[in-house]
């Protein structure tokens, strides 16, 4: 479970994030929605620990994310950011071998090698695993950074807008790959989304954020509401019943 | 192009080639294929042989006295300090700037910019400015050595200490707060410098232009014991290092303490950094060169890989520019020169052709 208590993130005078309260309970997706500059990015770096709070304090597992040690912490929560660029020139299975670091402290061992091997093929990265990631496709590139954050086989998994510049196919494909993370492995994640209908179809729970408040917590049913979204985002969204479910329409 | 051929699910032969044990099991290895890892144990052979064979050069060829005769070992005694402080160089400079530029995930910039160098020349030229030429040449040896380390790395902790730690702390003010510093310092050393008198600032000039000539065997007993020791601290450091490249962020979410380890690291980079300033002099670009060099020659990110070609390449470049100009040009340019001419030609074309970095 991840408890967020009063926290809050001062940008400036008129950028304020929180008090934030709030538990996301084990197992399956939360997904996070809102307009921009809602927080939604802030909290989940908050929660993994990537960006302090002013205030407040978060504890995931139990574990305070300010006071517990960063090697604990990787044991058993990891985090993927929006923009991901690094200097090395890496493999594929290089990248996703880092994850396994916070158990093996950079030296691999055969069970480490399985589980990475697991991974590559769960994203369906296995003809790709010997390829530098600047030889990859951004869609390719984003399954290979989602791979190397399920490698690290934290219970808790945090995803900054992973379908960001990927089209509606790999998106599609992406969020199948995370509800079959979350399901399989039995993992909990909590994901950022920009679209409404993304969040719907494969989320298990939604937190609706607006002007740095929480604004709705609770199941897709509870929160596809045609007043509760048209208020949140500040424009008519109708609702209408689709076949998988709930459809915004705006 | 490369996008559209991975789309299209097009393999390239080498990717097929796939690093596998004997046994077939799949790993992640530090270089992509078995045929990569057999080009870097070569190309790192072939460095070392060329540094050694330089530096065998250096000692023994052109000895105006024939080698039965028994001024011939204080000859090569004489020149093994040379040797010495090029090992020195290399090391330092080769492991400072690679680490450096790993943890600050960046590869265009060098330690230099910290403000050894500028810090460097302000103590030698305010020596002679305040105090005068006598004070000056006999401002040498152990004592001024170790007073220049000290406080260039005195400066340095007082530099990461406030600018890492505080609640605003980031790497890269600390960065332009350094350079800031190197260029201020080197405007005071270029304003004294500008009030000496002509056979004064002479006296200076060949101190302030890198050179093994102004190392002194005198110091070695210290200085190599703290090399070493940094050298080999850094190299037990790979694996972190390794994990720090990929920036703070990537490094916390595996759980590695970036702010306490990025210290760590930036501690040991001015050790080294002072430590080859104090003994040979400024040497701008030769780190630069060196690390770019090595990537391109290592292709991996695995530092323990990384250092080694690293040093091979900087002790090669040093041995084998001193012995062709010394003993082939039979020019006595100061080697420092030329090295910082094609570090900084090297440095320009990279930037230009960031791609490749």
């Amino acid at each position: 479970m991840i408890q967020i208590r009063n926290a809050r993130k001062w940008y400036a005078e008129e950028v304020k994030i929180g008090p934030l309260n709030i538990e996301i309970p084990k197992a399956g997706m939360t997904a996070l929605i809102g307009p921009n500059g809602a927080g939604k990015s802030t909290t989940l770096l908050m929660i993994g620990r990537l960006l302090n709070m002013d205030e407040g304090q978060i504890l995931v597992a139990n574990m305070d994310v300010t006071t517990t040690k960063s090697r604990d912490l990787a044991k058993i929560l990891t985090i993927l950011r929006q923009e991901n660029h690094f200097v090395t020139r890496l493999t594929v299975r290089q990248l996703v071998g880092f994850g396994r670091f916070p158990h093996s402290q950079g030296r691999l061992t055969r069970e480490d090698e399985e589980i990475i091997s697991r991974y590559i093929d769960f994203l369906e990265l296995t003809d790709l695993e010997h390829r530098f990631l600047d030889e990859l496709s951004g869609g390719q590139r984003q399954r290979a950074y989602v791979a190397m954050v399920l490698c690290q086989e934290t219970e808790y998994v945090l995803l900054d807008e992973p379908l960001n510049n990927l089209d509606i196919a790999r998106a599609v494909q992406m969020m199948e790959h995370l509800r079959r993370a979350a399901y399989e492995f039995g993992r909990t994640i909590v994901v950022v989304l920009h679209d409404i209908n993304f969040a719907a179809k494969y989320a298990d729970r939604i937190c609706a954020m607006k002007h740095g408040q929480i604004a709705a917590f609770g199941t897709v049913q509870e929160i596809m509401k045609p007043e509760l979204l048209s208020d949140i985002f500040e424009t008519n969204i109708d609702i209408i019943e689709g076949p998988y479910g709930p459809i915004a329409v705006y | 192009m490369s996008v559209l051929d991975s789309e299209l699910g097009t393999d390239r032969s080498e990717a097929d080639a796939a690093p596998r044990t004997r046994s077939g099991r799949r790993y992640a290895g530090a270089f992509r294929s078995a045929k990569e890892a057999r080009r870097y144990w070569m190309l790192l052979a072939v460095l070392l042989a060329l540094g050694i064979v330089a530096s065998i050069g250096l000692l023994l060829y052109n000895n105006p006295v024939p080698v039965d005769s028994p001024s011939f070992i204080p000859v090569v005694k004489r020149r093994l300090t040379a040797v010495i402080s090029m090992l020195i160089a290399a090391l330092c400079h080769s492991f400072a700037t690679v680490t450096f530029q790993s943890v600050t995930s960046n590869r265009i910039i060098t330690p230099s910019l910290l403000g050894y160098e500028a810090l460097y020349s302000v103590i030698n030229t305010s020596t002679l400015y305040f105090f005068g030429a006598t004070a000056f040449v006999s401002f040498i040896g152990m004592g001024s050595f170790l007073l220049q380390m000290a406080l260039m790395i005195a400066v340095s902790l007082v530099l990461y200490g406030w600018l890492l730690t505080g609640k605003y702390g980031n790497l890269h003010l600390m960065l332009l707060i350094g350079i800031i510093i190197g260029a201020g310092l080197n405007s005071v050393s270029g304003f004294m410098r500008r009030l000496l008198a002509p056979s004064e600032f002479d006296l200076l000039q060949s101190r302030l232009i890198g050179s093994v000539t102004n190392a002194k065997a005198e110091y070695f007993p210290i200085a190599v014991p703290i090399v070493v020791a940094a050298v080999f601290l850094l190299f037990l450091f790979s694996r972190k290092l390794n994990v720090l490249s990929l920036g703070k962020d990537t490094a916390t979410t595996f759980g590695v303490n970036y702010r306490t380890n990025i210290i760590c690291a930036l501690v040991l980079v001015a050790v080294l950094m002072s430590v080859s300033t104090s003994l040979i002099g400024p040497l701008t670009f030769f780190g630069f060169l060196v690390a770019m060099l090595s990537y391109q020659a290592a292709q991996t990110h695995d530092h323990r890989y990384v250092f080694p070609m690293a040093f091979a390449i900087g002790y090669a470049i040093l041995t084998g520019a001193y012995f062709i100009l010394y003993h082939m040009l039979n020019s006595a340019t100061v080697v420092s020169v030329v090295i910082e001419l094609v570090g900084g030609i090297v440095f320009l074309t990279v930037l230009l052709r960031k791609r490749s970095l």
